[in-house]
């Protein structure tokens, strides 16, 4: 997703939970992803009064609407400084021969004839009471375009983020601190697999299972079948990065003494892994999974396009295509509007896996 | 071992772990305390003859541990003693097969009460590990899972090596927390590591070694983290093991700890036994040069004023057939002059996660003079360090003054501050994380030497006469951190602390993390340059056997608060306030048999 926002308030505070508590982060939309790190590990839990805990999720909620007012503002400065007449979009696109006449009522019709800033705030207005605007293509209104092709590309989207991550963890485990010899080609295989370009993979898995196998439907296809293609396609670059994410965390818990007096009370290596180092590793692979899911829209793009399926990623190619803006905007906030969710999602989460971070008691 | 010997003595035929059956099924619900008799064996509990590990392979090869034997008999406790690298961790270790991965064990017998060790696979292991021997290894709040509740550490124990149901389980390990002297141990079983205190946590890690019921308990270094009262009372505590007919192998650095719970000693120094036998006769009459270089090396009110490293041939003085200091000359003394430092009735406090204000310290008040060394102890969290760096300037009194020269740190501007930091200096206790690891030595002391004023030309010649001073030489500076030893990177630290000249050092726990020989060499080397410059010191720890040494007044601090101020000689002989006197009577002293049992505030006695 190209204009997708990179700022993201809730990704700032993220990084180190434990630190939440005490510090109510500023209510102003700043600050990059940074890298995904362990949270502060060994932090004692600490309570807060009721009235930081009302300030902490007044900031979060006013970060979040900050987010949203960013991305509807940058995307709207992107339609009016876009070169091309935004009428002869909505008389029917480039090929269109409109009078001067029909252009002029559009434009009356549409506002478009009115100053930048009036346009803008009738524009934030039109948003606050939840009307995303109607499509200049279509001419139905955004949520109702949104609403139809939105569940295809839950589907897939959830489908390769779970498969990513848990593969991811999979792969993590079995391999963290074994031989060179494992570690050593499938860490080179997760490298390979994350720097390619999810168009060319995706036509790689289309070549091998589907053109020359035979195992799996090239387009489009009903039921799970037509989707395991698109969700590979997603979900093996996706995974790549955070297996590597979660080998380096496994590896790191592997060398905590906790680790050794588990050994020493006779648990197998298997039963280390999976009962003590996984929950450890969750924390930081959360923190990476909330940066790369939102990305999963972007993604969605390009694979709905490659497998030719329904779904927002077409919309948004098309909407983009034609240059019908609102469509365009809506998708754009609802993309931030996604990352706000998963970030918040994110941190309920924290406190789910290290108990330390809990509150209460 | 109970498993191979029982089904030795039923055959008649001593028979591998790798063919014996499972262990025998525990019976439900049966107490914690006495250990099943075993059946008449001649086997000790542990038998280890020339054990040797190595670590790597091809060239990068390296044995640590040199040919090692030692046996263990049923219900002894041993001790294995000797500074870090002297093997004796992974000594230990091998002994349940936790080596690592990349060590290779080799050793002509390597056995659990006459089940043979070297023959073991991972299955094996499994099995011995937990039910046949426990591990309890040193600072808790790191060796226990820090996200999952105590109890259910000890619950996997359980489930291991017992065939209890889960209700069984959740009622036997509330039994095991009790046994070790956990109060409330049915609340405790549900608290994280973390919501523990450091004395309760080493019980919960003690009843999770014990959950299996294993006849050998292997400790290495049980009491390393913790405060001098708790160490007592976990010392009690294993002591009480022992009583109660398990076989003890406690692997430590401090003699003094070891000294009251071992019935033998066996020394460790670079990989090889030098010496072994009874307690008191180790400790009482060394025989190797080594052992003794140990003893004389613990800084003790015997050692008050005296050398306690052996007399400098070279930095770092090991080379095992080097004299000892048996001569214990007297250090030189720098009179004591003007006072320096005044601390008016000084607190801070800080606001608590809870929004409450939390006392770090009240009421502190100190003169501190010339050439002299004021000594500050306390457990965790008494407001020690608080109290170093009110003095420092680095954190501001919240009432009461500093002054520094007459001069108070309230009122400087930053210009004046920063002049004034030059005469008041700091010496951490863990150096490496105090210096850029980028830089060389020699970077280090020039910076030093460039905020204390000294002009670029004169910074090398001054930099190679403080590793003189310091006991290093001129081959150091272009050393990184990370490539000297511990007690050489203090020295470093401590050649940065007097770069400025200044007038105070405040030491804060400068030898915690030291082995006890380089421990002597620093206490000295501190020694000789109050001497030769007249510096004050402000002294930082809380071992009371180093305050003792090294200080000619002491603070007692506890909760934010001086109990106690006085002569060194007052306070350690006729301590005045009880929890002066509790903190003395805690000391683990060698050859006093009486010493190391905690004062009755444990619950342990009374536990079953």
């Amino acid at each position: 997703m190209s204009a997708a926002p990179t700022v993201v308030p809730g990704a700032a505070d993220r990084v180190h939970p434990a630190a939440v508590a005490g510090a109510v982060p500023a209510g102003v939309p700043a600050g990059v992803p940074a890298a995904a790190t362990r949270p502060a590990s060994r932090a004692p839990s600490r309570r807060t009064r009721a009235g930081g805990v009302v300030r902490r999720l007044g900031a979060r909620a006013l970060g979040a609407v900050g987010v949203l007012w960013g991305a509807a503002t940058l995307t709207f400065l992107a339609l009016v400084l876009i070169p091309g007449d935004i009428a002869y979009a909505i008389v029917g696109g480039p090929d269109a021969n409109p009078s001067p006449e029909v252009l002029a009522q559009v434009r009356a019709e549409y506002g478009l004839d009115r100053p930048v800033a009036e346009q803008y705030g009738a524009y934030l207005l039109r948003l606050a009471t939840g009307d995303l605007g109607t499509s200049y293509r279509f001419h139905a209104p955004v949520t109702q375009l949104i609403g139809e092709q939105v569940g295809p590309t839950v589907v897939l989207a959830a489908s390769a983020a779970v498969v990513a991550v848990l593969g991811a963890v999979a792969v993590a485990l079995a391999t963290a601190g074994r031989r060179p010899a494992v570690r050593g080609p499938v860490s080179g295989i997760e490298l390979v697999l994350a720097s390619l370009p999810s168009f060319w993979l995706g036509i790689v898995l289309l070549t091998v299972f589907s053109f020359t196998l035979g195992w799996f439907p090239a387009i489009g296809g009903e039921g799970w079948r037509g989707l395991v293609l698109p969700t590979l396609t997603l979900a093996l670059p996706l995974g790549a990065v955070l297996a590597q994410v979660a080998r380096s965390a496994v590896e790191e818990v592997l060398e905590e003494p906790f680790v050794v007096t588990a050994r020493a009370r006779g648990l197998s290596d298997a039963a280390v892994r999976v009962r003590h180092v996984l929950r450890h590793t969750l924390v930081p692979l959360t923190t990476m999974t909330g940066f790369v899911v939102g990305g999963l829209f972007g993604g969605a793009v390009i694979t709905e396009t490659l497998f030719n399926r329904a779904g927002l990623g077409r919309l948004l190619l098309s909407a983009v295509n034609a240059k019908d803006m609102p469509v365009v905007l809506g998708l754009v906030l609802l993309s931030a509007a996604v990352y706000v969710v998963i970030n918040l999602v994110v941190d309920a989460t924290y406190p789910l896996i290290d108990p330390r971070l809990r509150r209460t008691s | 071992m109970s498993a191979p010997t029982s089904v030795a003595s039923t055959t008649g035929v001593p028979i591998t772990a790798s063919t014996t059956s499972s262990p025998p099924a525990r019976v439900a619900g049966r107490p914690a305390a006495p250990v099943p008799p075993p059946t008449p064996s001649t086997a000790p509990a542990v038998r280890v003859e020339d054990l040797r590990i190595a670590f790597g392979r091809g060239p990068a090869r390296r044995e640590v541990v040199h040919g090692v034997s030692f046996d263990v008999a049923r219900g002894e406790c041993l001790a294995l003693v000797g500074e870090s690298g002297s093997g004796k961790s992974v000594t230990a270790r091998s002994l349940v097969g936790l080596t690592g991965r990349d060590a290779q064990v080799r050793a002509r017998t390597l056995a659990l009460g006459g089940t043979d060790l070297l023959r073991f696979g991972e299955r094996d292991w499994r099995r011995l590990r937990g039910g046949d021997v426990g591990l309890v290894l040193q600072d808790a709040l790191v060796s226990l899972d820090p996200v999952r509740p105590v109890g259910g550490e000890i619950d996997e124990a359980l489930r291991l090596h017992t065939d209890l149901t889960r209700a069984q389980r959740a009622e036997r390990v509330v039994e095991l927390l009790e046994h070790v002297g956990v109060p409330d141990p049915a609340v405790r079983a549900r608290q994280l590591p973390h919501q523990l205190s450091g004395g309760l946590r080493q019980r919960a890690l003690i009843a999770g070694a014990l959950a299996g019921e294993p006849d050998l308990l292997v400790a290495d270094e049980p009491t390393t983290a913790l405060d001098v009262t708790v160490q007592a009372q976990v010392l009690d505590l294993l002591a009480r093991l022992r009583d109660e007919g398990r076989t003890l192998l406690v692997i430590s650095h401090d003699l003094a700890v070891v000294s009251h719970l071992a019935d033998r000693v066996a020394v460790l120094q670079d990989g090889r036994i030098v010496e072994t036998g009874p307690t008191a006769q180790v400790l009482g009459d060394p025989q190797h040069p080594y052992t003794r270089r140990l003893l004389a090396a613990v800084p003790a009110e015997h050692a008050r004023g005296t050398r306690l490293s052996a007399p400098p041939v070279g930095p770092e003085a090991s080379a095992p057939d080097a004299p000892i200091a048996a001569d214990r000359r007297p250090v030189p003394r720098h009179p004591v002059g003007e006072v320096v430092a005044r601390l008016d009735g000084v607190a801070r406090t800080f606001p608590g996660p809870d929004g409450q204000p939390r006392v770090a310290v009240r009421d502190v008040s100190f003169d501190l003079r010339a050439g002299e060394t004021l000594g500050i102890v306390g457990e965790s969290g008494s407001g020690k360090t608080t109290t170093a760096r009110i003095l420092l300037g680095l954190t501001e009194p919240t009432a009461g003054t500093v002054e520094v020269h007459g001069r108070s740190w309230a009122g400087l501007t930053p210009r004046e501050r920063r002049a004034l930091r030059r005469d008041v200096q700091v010496v951490h206790q863990d150096p490496l994380s105090s210096f850029d690891p980028r830089h060389t030595v020699g970077r280090i002391l020039a910076d030093a030497l460039g905020v204390a004023g000294v002009p670029r030309s004169r910074r090398r010649a001054r930099s190679v006469q403080l590793l003189q001073q310091v006991g290093l030489g001129v081959e150091h500076l272009d050393r990184r951190p990370r490539r000297l030893s511990g007690g050489q990177r203090q020295r470093v630290a401590i050649a940065r602390a007097l770069a400025p000249r200044p007038r105070i050092v405040v030491c804060d726990e400068p030898v915690s993390a030291l082995d006890v020989s380089v421990q002597a060499q620093v206490l000295d080397l501190l020694a000789d340059v109050q001497a030769e410059t007249g510096v004050a010191y402000v002294f930082i720890s809380h071992d009371l056997g180093v305050i003792h040494h090294v200080s000619d007044r002491v603070l007692v601090m506890t909760d934010g608060e001086v109990v106690e101020h006085g002569d060194v000689a007052d306070v350690f002989t006729a301590p005045q306030h009880p929890y002066t006197r509790r903190l003395v009577a805690a000391i683990p002293r060698i050859g006093d048999p009486t010493s190391a049992t905690a004062a009755p505030t444990t619950t342990d006695r009374t536990a079953r």
